[in-house]
This record gives structure tokens, sequence and C-alpha cells, in this order.
């Protein structure tokens, strides 16, 4: 590429993106769906009560982890990188141990 | 004596016996209440965990997601008080997981949630001038220095990561085809958006953060990246708001 | 700093609201009752973007009340340099109307263990409490403010009640207290006391700032009740009526309504500040 040809391109992109300019949103309250406004804050409440998540014993024994509703990646199909075969990049319900 | 590291060791072991020391307002041993503390600590950590990784979330599913947390929150309590930033050796816990290894997009999926929330948190910065850019002679262009916002953060996979967010966060997106996407988020206001790079844009974004000047940054990019398009790089970072002004304030909360 | 006209030297002895991001639009427009807020300093201490913004915005409104969840000053280890230089930071900015924080521990080693931890009562935990609140109280050039706890469980190696605790504190340091409540009335049910002898019992002359929030139900393995902290419901009226019996023995406060778990919508939570605007006015 001339250099005549690079400053074409960059004028070009300038142009586009002044008439791509949006007009700033309602600054501090407008906010998207995608869960990162409030993503790990501190608090400082306590769990709900006694028993879920963590306190029991058999809530919390990774090695019997078992994959139950699968999310998206059930109907996503990406080839491994490597031998490019299809494989559908399934969550297998494996009872293998995980590591510690 | 309860001490600290007494009280601090059943807190993330289910299997520990409560510790000794500790009582009911009759005396008698404190039993499950030392379980709300347990379910406290695992809980608020699963909790963060769920807010911080919202893609890695909706493609394993909610249960699966919270069956793996603990076992993260247990491996890798937070280093900081700083809830915010939990979770950054969550993709390479994730690609650890022999369950998961034909998930292999998994962890490059987690580290886009965390470039998402660093985003969030990262300084402002006073807005690029793209029409006192524009108004620049033509050379005086070419050899312009562009200074990467604060909150601008890229992503390179060899995975098709743009699509992969996309088919998970917005309404009706096609599926993703297998193909290497480069990732550049920025955050035009306030709320980081992920954009796709074109080839090798990544890299160019990598010479302009070293200070090159434009054509300096996209004559390396070309040496090793001959279809890249500039003209593409540059409509895509100035939309999108990726640059600020070159002399930004070092910090916004001193300003 | 804030380039805020800083109207808002102390808390107004009113009703705030602990602040949600999501809330931003409906408490400046709508208001109600509320005069102040309180936010969680830890989720300001990012660089930017909209936490700070929003807080640049409400500070020309609202008085601010900065409370703090992470800074471990009931720990048996020193405090968090790096953490103490950011609440520094974040109050030379923000210039609140207070500062507050809990007698708890969070921090063990290198771990944060994101929960308000217990201690027991002994001459030696008042000694390393009394000299980590003077350590903040130096390092932030103002008075700081110290919450009571919730209780599930008591120390068995304790020797001083909570009250001659805090109230220790106060004379060792000079700090103020921030009274919550809800955390007595659950303290007081979990540990078979009485929450009304609490507040006599407590240095209410020292009181700034007073909380309530909502607390869930369980129990022990003997059957007993067990609240929980949640911050997820509304204020129960027992506790209504202790903060009544509190008010009446401290005059008007700053009373504060916790909600941080299923947070409600605006009109909801205004609707608690309102309640707590009536127990002022009584």
């Amino acid at each position: 590429m001339s250099n005549t040809m690079k400053t074409f391109a960059v004028a070009g992109a300038v142009a586009a993106a002044m008439a791509a300019h949006s007009t700033p949103a309602d600054a501090a309250a407008k906010e998207k769906c995608y869960g990162v406004a409030l993503a790990g804050a501190n608090d400082c409440a306590a769990g709900p009560g006694t028993t879920c998540a963590g306190s029991s014993v058999t809530d919390y024994q990774g090695n019997s982890w078992k994959l139950v509703d699968a999310g998206t990646c059930e109907s996503m199909e990406l080839p491994e990188m490597a031998d490019g075969s299809a494989r559908k990049g399934s969550l297998e319900p494996l009872d293998r141990d995980l590591p510690a | 004596m309860t001490g600290q590291s007494d009280f601090r060791a059943g807190l993330l072991d289910p299997s520990a016996a409560v510790p000794d020391g500790l009582e009911s307002g009759d005396g008698t041993p404190a039993g499950k209440r030392y379980d709300v503390y347990r379910n406290n600590v695992t809980h608020s950590l699963i909790a963060a965990l769920q807010t911080a990784f919202p893609l890695v979330r909706k493609i394993l599913g909610r249960q699966n997601f919270n069956s793996l947390a603990p076992i993260y929150v247990r491996a890798h309590p937070p280093k900081s008080p700083l809830i915010m930033h939990y979770g950054d050796a969550f993709p390479d816990f994730l690609s650890q997981l022999p369950q998961l290894e034909k998930l292999g997009y998994l962890p490059d999926c987690a580290r886009l949630d965390l470039a998402m929330r660093a985003s969030y948190h990262a300084a402002d910065a006073p807005a690029f001038d793209l029409t006192g850019f524009q108004q620049l002679p033509q050379e005086a262009m070419m050899s312009q220095t562009l200074t990467l916002a604060p909150a601008t953060r890229v992503l390179t996979s060899s995975w098709p990561l743009f699509d992969i967010w996309r088919f998970n966060m917005i309404k009706d997106a096609p599926k993703p085809v297998m193909q290497p996407q480069d990732v550049l988020i920025t955050r035009p206001d306030f709320d980081p958006e992920p954009n796709l790079l074109p080839p090798g844009a990544a890299d160019w974004l990598a010479h302009l953060g070293q200070n090159e000047t434009l054509v300096a940054a996209y004559e390396a990019t070309a040496a090793t990246t001959p279809e890249f398009d500039l003209a593409a790089a540059l409509t895509i970072t100035f939309t999108s708001q990726a640059f600020c002004a070159n002399e930004r304030a070092s910090d916004a909360t001193t300003s | 700093m804030l380039d805020s006209q800083r109207r808002f030297d102390r808390l107004p002895a009113s009703p705030g609201v602990g602040y949600k991001l999501q809330h931003f639009n409906d408490i400046l427009g709508d208001p109600g009752p509320v005069k102040w807020i309180e936010i969680h300093a830890e989720n300001y201490m990012g660089d930017g973007g909209r936490p700070l913004a929003q807080l640049r915005a409400l500070s020309q409104r609202f008085a601010l009340s900065v409370h703090g969840v992470g800074l471990s000053i009931g720990g048996e280890t020193p405090l968090d340099r790096d953490h103490l230089n950011r609440l520094k930071k974040l109050c030379d900015w923000a210039q609140p109307a207070s500062f507050s924080e809990h007698l708890a521990w969070s921090t063990h080693g290198a771990e944060f263990l994101n929960d308000l931890l217990p201690l027991p009562y002994t001459d030696a935990t008042l000694n390393r409490v009394a000299s980590h609140i003077s350590q903040v109280q130096d390092t932030l050039g103002r008075q700081m403010l110290l919450e009571n706890p919730s209780s599930y469980l008591a120390f068995a190696e304790s020797t001083l009640s909570e009250t001659e605790f805090l109230a220790e504190l106060v004379r060792k340091t000079g700090c103020g207290l921030l009274l919550d409540v809800n955390n007595v009335f659950i303290s007081a049910t979990n540990l078979g006391l009485s929450a009304q002898q609490y507040i006599d019992a407590y240095p209410l002359a020292h009181v700034g700032e007073i909380h309530v929030g909502g607390h869930d139900e369980d129990t022990d393995d003997t059957g007993a009740p067990l609240l929980i902290d949640s911050h997820g419901k509304p204020v129960i009226d027992p506790v209504w009526a202790l903060l009544d019996y509190t008010l009446a023995r401290t005059g008007p406060k700053p009373v504060l309504v916790e909600w941080d778990n299923d947070v409600p919508d605006w009109l909801t939570l205004r609707a608690e500040a309102q309640r707590a605007a009536h127990a002022l006015a009584a």
C-alpha cells in the first residue's frame, strides 16, 4: 500500500467514524444487561439461612459433580482446532474426580 | 481460645469439625450456628462469581456453574477485599477441569468476562478529538500516536470469541462458526461493549500501545498480517471510541 | 476532590438508604424522605466508570456515609495498609459526612473471606481493636463509627459483654458508634438475651448513626430460633419497635434502611425510609 493509499484509508475511516458517532447516552443511569453493572459487589449481608450453598457437606463435594441442565454449549458446534473434526461442543456428564 | 486460624479452618472445608470454644447463648456447643459463617463465605463468593462471569454462566447453565463455583471458591479465595476484581484465576481453573475439556473456548469466554469487568471499573479519560484529527494535514495524520483509553481491552482468541459472546448475549444472533476472532472491548459511556476486530488489528493496537505512530504500527502489522485492513481497523476503533485524548488525566478520582 | 459544594458536614437526623446503582434515576427524581445515602466503600474503589460518576452526581443532592465492609478491624493480623490507603483516597475524594466500619474480621493471612466474622471480647482483643481503630482514625484524619455485629454464636473465652467492649473502645479511641438495632435484635434472639437490656447498657451518647434492616429466620440444632442478617426483606415490626425504644433514649439520629439482597424497586425501599421518618417524628 502506498502512502497515498494509507492516507486515503485513514481519512476514509475518520469520515466513517464521524458519521457513525452517536450522541452520548444519558450518562450514569442507562445500562445494558451484560451483567457488569453489579459485578461482584461487596456487601454486608449474610447469605440465606445455614444450609444452602456451602455449609452442607453434600452440597459441597466437588467429586460428585454432575453436569445437569446444560447451557448454550449444547447448541454451539465448534470443532477442535487441531484436527478440525466436528465434535459437538457438549459437556460430558462425567463422574470423574475433579482436581483438588 | 479460638484463634482466627481455627475459625478460618472450617469455613471453606465443610468436612472440618466446628472449632472448639464456640457456644450457643446457653453455653452448649455452637454446632450448626457455625455453619452460618460457612454458608455466608461460600454463598457470597459464589454470588460474586455468578455476577462476574455472565457469559460462562450462560454457556454452562446455571446448575453446572453453581456446581463448579464452590470448587473454585474453595481453591481460590479472594486475595483482596475488592470483590469487583475477584476471579482472575477462573480462566485457568476452567482450562484445567477435565469435564470441560471439549469446551476449549470456555477459558477465553471467562477472560472476556474479566475484561468486561475491568473495563467497567477502569479510569475515565477525555475523549479522543476526532474532529481535530480529521483536520490534520495528511502527513501529520500518519505520524500521530494514538492512546488507548484506560477502559479499552483487547483479547486475542483462536476461537470465534466475538460470535460466541453475541450468540449468548444478543437475542437472535447467529450461531458461531469456527474461526479465530479477536475482540476489542471499549466503554463509550459507562457500559463496556465487545467489538469484532479484523485480522491483524489486535497486533496493530499492541503496536499503537507502545507509542508507535499510525504509519509505523501499520507497517509492522502489515509485515506479519498481509491482509491487514487499516481502514477497517480504524473504523472499528474510532466508532467504538477505543482511543482517548493523548494527554489523558492520570487518575480520574484525583482530578 | 469532588467539586460539590460540600454542604453536608454531618449526616442529618433523618432517613437514609443503602444506595444501589439501579436506583440512580429514581432516587434523584423522587427521594421522598431520604436525605442521605450510604455506600459500601469497596464498591467505589474502581478507577472510574459508572459507580464514581453516579457518586459525583448524588453528592450534590445527598449527604454521604461511606461504610466499609472489608477492613477487618477485628483481625488478629495488622490492618491491610493498601486497603486503608484506598479508604483514605476515597474519603479524601468524596468527603463523606461519616465513615463507619464493623466490629468484625474478614481478612486472614492473604485471604479475604468476604463475611463479617466474629471475635471474642477479651482484654487482648480490646487492645488490638482499639489500636486498629486509632490507626484508621489517624490515617483518615477523622472520627470513625464502629458497628455492632450480628452474632450467631458466642465465644467461651469472652470476658466482656459486647456493650462493655464497645464502651471501652469509645473510651480508648474516641470513636463513635453505629448502632444497628436489627443486629441487636438478631444477636439478642440468637444468644437468648434481652434486646432492650442491650440498648439500656449501650453507650448511647456516642451513637452517630442507626441501622435497620430485614433478616431471615432459621433454627439451630436444638430447634431454637436462629436469625440471619440477610438484608433481603422489609424490617419486621419488633425491629421497628426496638428502633422506637432506642430513639426515645437517643433523640433523633440518622437512621439507615439496609436492603442488600433481592433489592426491591425504589418505591418499596422509599416506603421503608418513610416508615423510618415516622419513627423519627414520633
